[in-house]
């Protein structure tokens, strides 16, 4: 347990605040919470939970702490039936087979079965492959609530002794700690014991001096009344009841198809022709049409 | 830092993580270390990073986020006078005060500069201010000259502040209002000058500007209204309000007695919810068992083992969708809870074969045609309410005509696949229940089930018929929407 208790060999970040000035360097505006938790997972070497809706910047966080340290990012997709052959490791059956072959009669089972059992043949997956690296490591475990419970069990042993036990070859200990972030967009709840595993941050739709600086500074070139206009304009559809509410990456998208149309204000008919940007749904844009007062947008 | 300091902080720590296990939150011990340990690596005077330390080792779930920072506020209060940087420079106003005639001398300044927050929509800034508002004019009783200064130092920021002890010794009936605050600023009415800001602007964004303000005027009183209840608490001292502020999270709420803000942020929350559900319910189904061996898949699979078929390989099991009749009582008294349960059952309608719905007061209507019509929910809602030909508001239930009616009019609705479903809450104002009528719908069907979102305690009260009809239907307390999630989920 004490061992495992140990932060990663040298702190990446001397302060919240440099953590904050690193990331924004690297194009993610985080905000002192953020910038906090990830300071304090660091430091106290825990694996972090980054939950909230989905669009809200949760996987471009990994990414952006990955670069600002620079640190490479493994990335571990889940997805609804991921096993551990996906996850951890599996052996290359295919090239043990031609390995037996060419081994011929004469040579011993013994003999043939320790050489098949190596490295060689091993294809490490996400988790043994960031704990083996000696390098900095951003490991990224996305999405974690559309695996099957069952792999939490897996992540569990893993992020709790960082070492992986493979029967054939012995148990391999991570030589540096990789900084975890686990997200979810929270459409199950994880279970308990995972969580106190982790320290957990709720990432939420940002407030709107936030995305207004998160738009600026992903789009080069938007005349920053329009944006203002815009992040208003996002901050009241979140309000109404929609099926899918407009999350970050849409604003985003949204600036953009307005720049590329040389929109310079949003009044009604720069919102009803673009409406379809930011709401998906054809219920969601009447909803709004409605809401916000346009005759018939979404047409 | 001296020993004694020392001891004292760490029986604030102790006490406040006692505080939140007390009111729910399952803290372990491992994480009330991480959380020690944590606030030892943040600027101890830095009451919001405190927070986030806290937050980040202590906290695992959002929903429990209102309760933590509730009991955070009064743990670690807020020192006097902090929070609004003097440092903030007032540029040339913009905007045209208006209104606030009759406001006291001392509150004009603070009106020019609410309506300079309210026109740039600055937050941070409206939080504080409010802030300062219901300490300058807030205070009500306990003979005080109602300004804050006379308050003392009695908390400071961060770890200092000693629990339970604020100011409330020294006075006695002292209380805070947020309403003195909102009349000492009104609000509202600085809507025409920030109206008038706009003046150049056209038509359609100068309404969207109008919406934007009266948004922020409501986020404005919110905050002020939050503000005073959390300086009552601090009066009361930390101890003895804890268990009082403690409100259930949004999905433990009393349907019935939900207030207007609830029910909107529980709608909101209908769709995420919704997904939740239908994520559990494939999930369940999938874990159903495996059903029987698809022989070719099998072995397509085994030629990657060398022909041994070692992994076997099964056809889904046939998914097992019910067919769904739901009976909702849309009368005024129980409107809301029918209204969650037809919202839950239609986001949920790919978890279903098929669903029909009626809503019924005085007499029964079919309301299937405005679902299927509209892929909105909550707009067919809408248009079922203005559909419908019968009286919504003041008219009783009428429980036994409304089994009648619809025993007559729509028998074929239930057949042996149906799963029933009847949502009310079974008050049937003193007329005839038809109960054996409604024990026949209720053998028609292969099951059937009541929600009576009144208390247990509570049937049979007046004119309920719950016992009645329980006796030929399982009637099961649902009173929250997370008693009608857990009822849904496991619908089968
Ligand atoms: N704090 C931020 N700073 C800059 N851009 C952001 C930030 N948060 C989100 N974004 C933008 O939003 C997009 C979507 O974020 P993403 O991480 O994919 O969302 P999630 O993983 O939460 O679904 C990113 O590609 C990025 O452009
Ligand atoms: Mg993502």
């Amino acid at each position: 347990m004490p061992e495992s208790e140990l932060p990663s060999a040298s702190p990446a970040f001397d302060s919240p605040g440099e953590v904050a000035k690193r990331l924004s360097e690297v194009n993610y505006l985080a905000e002192s919470d953020i910038a906090t938790t990830v300071f304090l997972a660091e430091r106290l070497g825990k694996p972090l939970l980054v939950e909230g809706p989905a669009g809200v910047g949760k996987t471009e966080l990994a990414k952006a702490v990955a670069a600002a340290t620079d640190a490479d990012l493994i990335r571990l997709q889940c997805y609804e039936g991921l096993d551990e052959a996906r996850a951890l490791y599996e052996w290359n059956y295919s090239k043990q087979l031609l390995r037996i072959q060419a081994a011929g009669s004469d040579a011993t089972w013994e003999k043939t079965h320790d050489d098949i059992f190596t490295d060689e043949f091993l294809l490490a997956r996400p988790l043994l492959r960031a704990i083996r690296r000696d390098d900095p490591t951003v490991l990224l475990i996305d999405e974690t609530d559309k695996a099957d419970i069952e792999i939490e069990g897996l992540l569990l042993e893993v992020l709790s002794d960082f070492q992986i036990t493979i029967p054939e070859l012995g148990t391999v200990q991570a030589a540096r700690r990789p900084f975890v972030v686990l997200t979810s967009n929270a459409t199950r709840e994880l279970s308990e014991a995972l969580k106190r595993r982790c320290l957990y941050l709720h990432l939420d739709y940002p407030t709107r001096e936030r995305e207004r600086d998160i738009v600026v500074a992903r789009v080069p070139g938007i005349e920053a009344t329009l944006v203002d206009q815009l992040v208003e304009v996002v901050a009241t559809l979140r309000t109404l009841e929609l099926k899918k509410v407009p999350s970050i990456a849409e604003t985003v998208d949204w600036a953009r198809t307005l720049l590329a149309l040389g929109t310079s204000t949003m009044d009604e008919s720069a919102i009803r022709s673009t409406l379809g940007v930011v709401l998906k749904h054809q219920s969601d844009q009447l909803r709004a049409a409605k809401e916000l007062g346009l005759p018939c947008a979404g047409r | 830092m001296p020993d004694a300091d020392r001891t004292a902080l760490l029986d604030h720590h102790i006490a406040f993580l006692d505080a939140l296990r007390e009111a729910g939150l399952p803290v372990s011990l491992a994480e009330g270390l991480d959380a020690a340990r944590a606030t030892t690596m943040v600027e101890p005077l830095d009451r919001e990073s405190l927070r986030t330390a806290y937050a980040a080792t202590v906290l695992k779930r959002q929903g429990h986020r209102p309760l933590f920072d509730e009991l955070f506020d009064l743990w670690f209060p807020r020192a006097i006078g902090e929070g609004r940087g003097d440092e903030r420079q007032r540029q040339e106003p913009r905007v045209e005060v208006t209104g606030g005639r009759a406001a006291p001398e001392d509150a004009r300044a603070m009106r020019a500069e609410l309506a300079e927050l309210l026109f740039e929509g600055d937050d941070a800034g409206l939080r504080q201010l409010a802030s300062e508002a219901v300490a300058r004019f807030g205070e009500i009783g306990g003979g005080s000259a109602g300004n804050a200064s006379g308050r003392g130092g009695a908390a400071s920021a961060g770890t200092g502040g000693t629990r339970g002890k604020a100011a409330g010794a020294s006075t006695g009936a002292r209380s805070w209002s947020p309403n003195a605050a909102l009349d000492a600023l009104t609000p509202r009415t600085l809507l025409a000058g920030l109206l008038r800001s706009d003046a150049g602007r056209d038509e359609f964004a100068q309404s969207l500007a109008r919406r934007a303000y009266r948004e922020r005027i409501a986020r404005f009183e919110r905050v002020v209204n939050a503000e005073a209840r959390r300086r009552i608490a601090e009066d009361r001292g930390a101890d003895a309000t804890a268990k009082s502020v403690v409100r259930p999270p949004l999905d433990q709420i009393d349907l019935i007695g939900a207030s207007q803000a609830e029910l909107a942020a529980l709608r909101r929350e209908i769709y995420p919810l919704a997904r939740r559900l239908a994520t559990k319910k494939s999930m369940k189904r999938k874990r159903g068992g495996a059903g029987v061996l698809d022989f070719r898949r099998t072995i397509r699979a085994s030629l990657a083992t060398g022909g041994v078929p070692v992994n076997t390989r099964h056809r889904p099991r046939r998914p097992h969708k019910p067919e769904l009749v739901v009976l909702c009582d849309v009368s005024s008294s129980v409107a809301s809870f029918a209204r969650f349960g037809l919202l839950l059952v239609y986001a949920l309608s790919e978890q279903f074969s098929a669903v029909r719905s009626f809503a019924f007061v005085d007499t029964v209507e079919e309301v299937t045609p405005h679902f299927t019509a509209a892929d909105d929910v909550a707009d067919a809602i809408y248009r079922m309410e203005q559909g419908l030909s019968m009286r919504l508001m003041g008219g009783g239930t009428n429980y036994g005509r409304v089994f009648t009616r619809f025993d007559e009019h729509y028998a074929d609705a239930i057949t042996p696949k149906t799963t029933l479903l009847v949502l009310g809450d079974a008050r049937a104002n003193y007329v005839d229940p038809a109960a054996a009528t409604f024990a026949g719908l209720v053998r028609r069907a292969k099951h059937a089930y009541w929600l009576n979102p009144e208390p247990r305690g509570n049937w049979g009260s007046g004119d309920s018929a719950a016992p009645t009809y329980a006796e030929v239907v399982e009637m099961i307390e649902c009173r929250s929407m997370a008693q009608l999630a857990d009822f849904v989920r496991d619908l089968e």
